[in-house]
């Protein structure tokens, strides 16, 4: 029997990622430019996230001719955003034959209390999270990929980086938790517990984790792969510096040898200027992205 | 009492811990390997699945293509999955990229279509294992081999088009068997290591 929209295919492609960088795009040239430097896969945006948060408004999907041409342009695999909790934003890209969904706190929320009923669809979907309990619950939506959220469109990693450390604590604690107290911590976590009984036992998240939100730098990029990040997307990093094409190469290597500091001293030279990066308490907790999603 | 076979799993991006995993079930050991000279540790080597223009242009960078070619040349067993055999196909349909262009076949990527047309199906295998149980296969934006030369032997075939195949040591499956439990093609390419080793 063929089978279509399994779970196993939707995290397989996640898996097929793994240890790549996927790249924010706006145009078909830009994505030319990340598939030439080695991207696993693009973004296709109408803006990238410095631009949506400069602009304020409401961010919503991309026009489907733009992500249209972005996916005539490149073989690899295309993925785009919709708002959380935004389905019928998900079939239109589904009926678009994007390769990947990002239900995206990047994007002005349309349902304040309730994510995607992702189980629904044959296109596989990305979610961000901050936290092992909000990771988990969007598994338990039908997720078949997590990426921390950091603060996307800031050039600053130190979100990204608490991110990272937070869920990866929270999966060390429960490796050592007596079975009997996984349904208290599922409770507190508000995480399907059998999620929590699977990440107790096997150590990991049952889906691929990609770091995001901050990423600027070969440097910062090979910094989330040492504290275990599975790949990397970044976003207004690349077509926010003086020379994207050169950074964007240098960021593809330095995420395959993230523990070869002699080749990341190398790829990080002369790359012109990095994006103008935000201080994260000068943006205001009321204007911090990160905290969208429920 | 033999060695254990140390066999390689090329680590540049892809699903490399799954083949890993596999290697060790089934008995041998598994190395990741993201330097060149690590080649030389290795008596056989897996290929993953990834995305394969990037793979390509990491093994240009870092000078995988000789190394391999000259080992494989040698007699060194390989294996690619997906992305791995489109990098060992000696020709694609279409679009140009960095090929090891190593096997006598004719690739076409993103056969099937795009991620939502990506799917699971029971396959037969021919000459991997005597029970002859059909294979779960799983294929993910999967290439197909469109044509094979004289030395080519298919052992599996969806839809009318082969999807696996072998010539000499070198062994090629359009899907992931390193994403199923079933590790039947990880025990016919050790087979290919092992009578390698026993010269």
């Amino acid at each position: 029997m063929v089978e279509k929209g399994t779970l196993r295919v939707k995290t397989g492609l996640a898996e097929m990622l793994k240890g790549g960088v996927i790249m924010d795009v706006t145009t078909p040239e830009q994505a030319k430019i990340a598939e030439e430097a080695g991207a696993v896969a693009v973004m296709a945006l109408e803006r990238v996230p410095a631009d949506i948060r400069a602009a304020g408004g409401v961010a919503r999907m991309a026009d489907p001719s733009v992500i249209e041409a972005i996916m005539e342009a490149v073989t690899i695999p295309v993925m785009a955003k919709v708002r959380i909790g935004h389905f019928v934003e998900a079939q239109i890209l589904e009926a678009l034959g994007v390769d990947y969904i990002d239900e995206s706190e990047v994007l002005t929320p349309a349902d304040e209390k309730h994510h995607i009923d992702k189980w629904r669809f044959t296109v596989p979907f990305v979610c961000g999270a901050i936290n092992l309990g909000e990771a988990l619950r969007r598994i338990g939506e039908g997720a078949a990929m997590i990426r921390t959220k950091g603060e996307a469109g800031t050039g600053n990693v130190v979100e990204a980086v608490r991110h990272m450390r937070t869920i990866n604590e929270e999966i060390r604690r429960l490796t050592v938790t007596p079975k009997e107290e996984l349904m208290s911590v599922a409770k507190e976590m508000g995480a399907p517990y059998d999620l929590v009984c699977w990440v107790a036992e096997n150590g990991r998240l049952p889906v691929v984790n990609f770091s995001a939100g901050g990423i600027a730098t070969p440097a910062d990029a090979a910094l989330m792969m040492q504290l275990g990040a599975d790949g990397v997307f970044v976003g207004s990093g690349i077509f926010k510096s003086e020379d994207p094409a050169a950074r964007a190469r240098a960021i593809v290597l330095a995420t395959t040898h993230y523990n070869d500091p002699k080749i990341l001293a190398e790829v990080s030279r002369g790359l012109g200027k990095a994006m103008v990066g935000k201080e994260i308490s000068e943006i205001g907790r009321e204007n911090l992205i990160q905290f969208r999603g429920w | 009492m033999t060695k254990k076979p140390t066999l390689g799993v090329l680590a540049l991006q892809g699903a490399v811990r799954e083949h890993l995993q596999m290697i060790e079930r089934c008995g041998a050991r598994g190395i990741p390997v993201k330097y060149p000279p690590e080649l030389h540790l290795c008596q056989g080597l897996i290929i993953p699945g990834g995305e394969s223009t990037t793979m390509g242009r990491l093994m240009t960078t870092y000078g995988f293509l000789e190394e391999i070619r000259a080992l494989v040349g040698e007699g060194m067993p390989i294996y690619g999955t997906c992305a791995g055999m489109i990098m060992m196909a000696r020709r694609l349909v279409e679009g140009d990229q960095p090929l090891l262009g190593l096997m006598d076949i004719t690739v076409r990527r993103n056969a099937y279509g795009r991620q939502v047309d990506s799917f699971e199906a029971d396959i037969p295998l021919r000459d991997i294992d005597e029970a002859e149980r059909p294979f779960r296969a799983v294929f993910i934006r999967a290439p197909w081999i469109e044509s094979v030369g004289p030395g080519v032997r298919v052992l599996g075939e969806f839809d009318g088009r082969a999807v696996l195949a072998v010539q000499d040591r070198m062994l090629v499956s359009a899907f992931h068997p390193e994403l199923t439990g079933d590790d039947r093609i990880h025990r016919y390419f050790l087979r290919l290591v092992e009578e390698r080793v026993a010269g």
